[in-house]
């Protein structure tokens, strides 16, 4: 079968791409794309290491096709700093040491901004069930927490 | 190669046209958080792929003659953003949000949840209390079935080919009436059902209860209805001798598995745990 030409925006940029139906977005950025930011983790929507928005909603790019991005607009890891200057969440996560491997740290990233941008001041509990969805295996999510909450006074602070 | 066709039409009449149609077997695409997980596994190998998320009535909650109707691509984050939603049914609210994290939240739909037949789907039991209905679209019209009607088994339906469920239909609720949804699963998050139990009761003034359903997910091979949990509920008031006739009905009606979330004894004693505290929410929901 032919593939699909799939029209769509990926960090404020229109995008063209080829896909095939059964190729996920995960798929589309990583081999098509070459946006290798966004990671494949469990593949199965349960690690969130593959988080991306669509239309400003987190998603797992693993769950979604890519012929499904036709007309909507996608955010990954690779908009979020603006050219060299870092979005300020990233600079906490590097202040915080909220990382240590890396394969989690864009989704946690991309799912923390989204949660921001719903909620500029949460609870620690309310950020933890937020991220519950991010799986990381090296800090233990403290740090990352922290980060994510200090990120949000900053910001809060600031505006 | 494998090399499934895909297709997004923008009407029903369309999507029920190519699912009818379709030769080999044919899936429907809403969230795709169960579709996409069979697909990559090989579990499922779809000829063809429907998205049905481009078709308008499918997006979109309305109320409806002071019901709701839920269309089938709703995710479980934007019924959580519904306006009066969760007023009206926190129950069915509170079991989509249940369902995997906020990035399956984001996709995730009732309808999906329904139809992917699992015995400990979330947001089921507490549709099956509340009364809900689906309207189910195929090539000869529409018709209207309760939820508990569509599962018939884990993985399997009784849809026919051709047919698509477009829209979960909740009835008004009557006064003084509540629902609540809870499950057991060994964390906070991100895990299936050991056991789940839905339960939506009417009282009268006097706090006395006059109708009730409770349902049971996880405990048999489809979503169970309990007809006696619910008997004992009515005509009574929220006391010790209606919730201990509550929890021996629900731990009857049991007919679980064991597998690595729980034995058959600890899934059918949860049950009964279960099915108190939800009574005990719903009627406090209904103004006891």
């Amino acid at each position: 079968m032919a593939k699909h030409h799939i029209s769509t925006t990926i960090n404020g940029e229109p995008v063209e791409f080829l896909c095939n139906t059964e190729q996920t977005m995960l798929d589309v950025l990583r081999d098509e794309l070459h946006l290798t930011g966004t990671k494949e983790g469990c593949a199965t929507g349960d690690c969130g290491a593959c988080s991306i928005t669509v239309d400003g909603r987190l998603v797992c790019s693993c769950l979604m096709l890519g012929v499904e991005a036709e007309g909507h607009a996608i955010q990954t890891i690779e908009g979020m700093a603006d050219g060299d200057q870092l979005h300020p969440l990233q600079q906490k996560f590097l202040e915080y040491a909220a990382l240590q491997c890396g394969i989690c740290t864009p989704g946690f990233l991309v799912a923390s901004r989204a949660l921001l941008e719903r909620n500029p001041n949460p609870t620690e509990e309310e950020a933890r069930y937020w991220l519950a969805g991010n799986l990381c295996r090296c800090t233990g999510y403290d740090k990352i927490i922290r980060a994510v909450l200090d990120t949000a006074a900053d910001m809060r602070g600031a505006s | 190669m494998y090399a499934p066709s895909f297709a997004a039409p923008t009407t029903v009449a369309e999507a029920v046209q190519l699912l009818a149609n379709a030769s080999g077997v044919a899936r429907v695409l809403a969230g795709g958080t169960d579709l996409l997980v069979q697909l990559r596994s090989g579990i499922l190998k779809p000829d063809l792929i429907v998205d049905t998320k481009r078709i308008p009535e499918l997006r979109t909650i309305t109320t409806e003659g002071g019901g709701y109707r839920i269309g089938a691509s709703v995710s479980g984050a934007e019924a959580g953003e519904h306006a009066t939603l969760s007023r009206d049914w926190p129950g069915i609210v509170e079991a989509v949000e249940l369902i995997g994290s906020t990035q399956i939240q984001g996709r995730a739909s009732f309808v999906g949840n329904l139809c992917n037949a699992s015995p400990a789907a979330d947001s089921v039991p507490a549709l099956v209390a509340a009364g809900a209905t689906v309207v189910i679209a195929g090539p000869n019209g529409e018709r209207e079935v309760p939820v508990e009607e569509v599962p018939t088994g884990p993985g399997s339906t009784s849809l026919a080919k051709g047919e698509m469920v477009v829209a979960v239909k909740l009835p008004p609720k009557p006064a003084r009436t509540g629902d609540a949804y809870l499950r057991f699963i060994p964390r906070t998050e991100m895990d299936i059902a050991v056991v789940g139990a839905g339960v939506c009761v009417t009282l009268d003034e006097g706090g006395t209860c006059t109708a009730a359903k409770v349902s049971l997910g996880a405990v048999a091979p489809t979503v169970l209805v309990v007809p006696d949990a619910a008997a004992a509920l009515i005509g009574n008031k929220l006391d010790d001798a209606a919730l201990a006739a509550l929890d021996a009905a629900a731990r009857a009606a049991c007919k679980p598995i064991d597998d690595k979330r729980g034995t058959i004894e600890y899934r059918t004693k949860v049950a009964g745990v279960l099915a108190r505290r939800a009574a005990a929410t719903a009627f406090k929901r209904a103004g006891a």
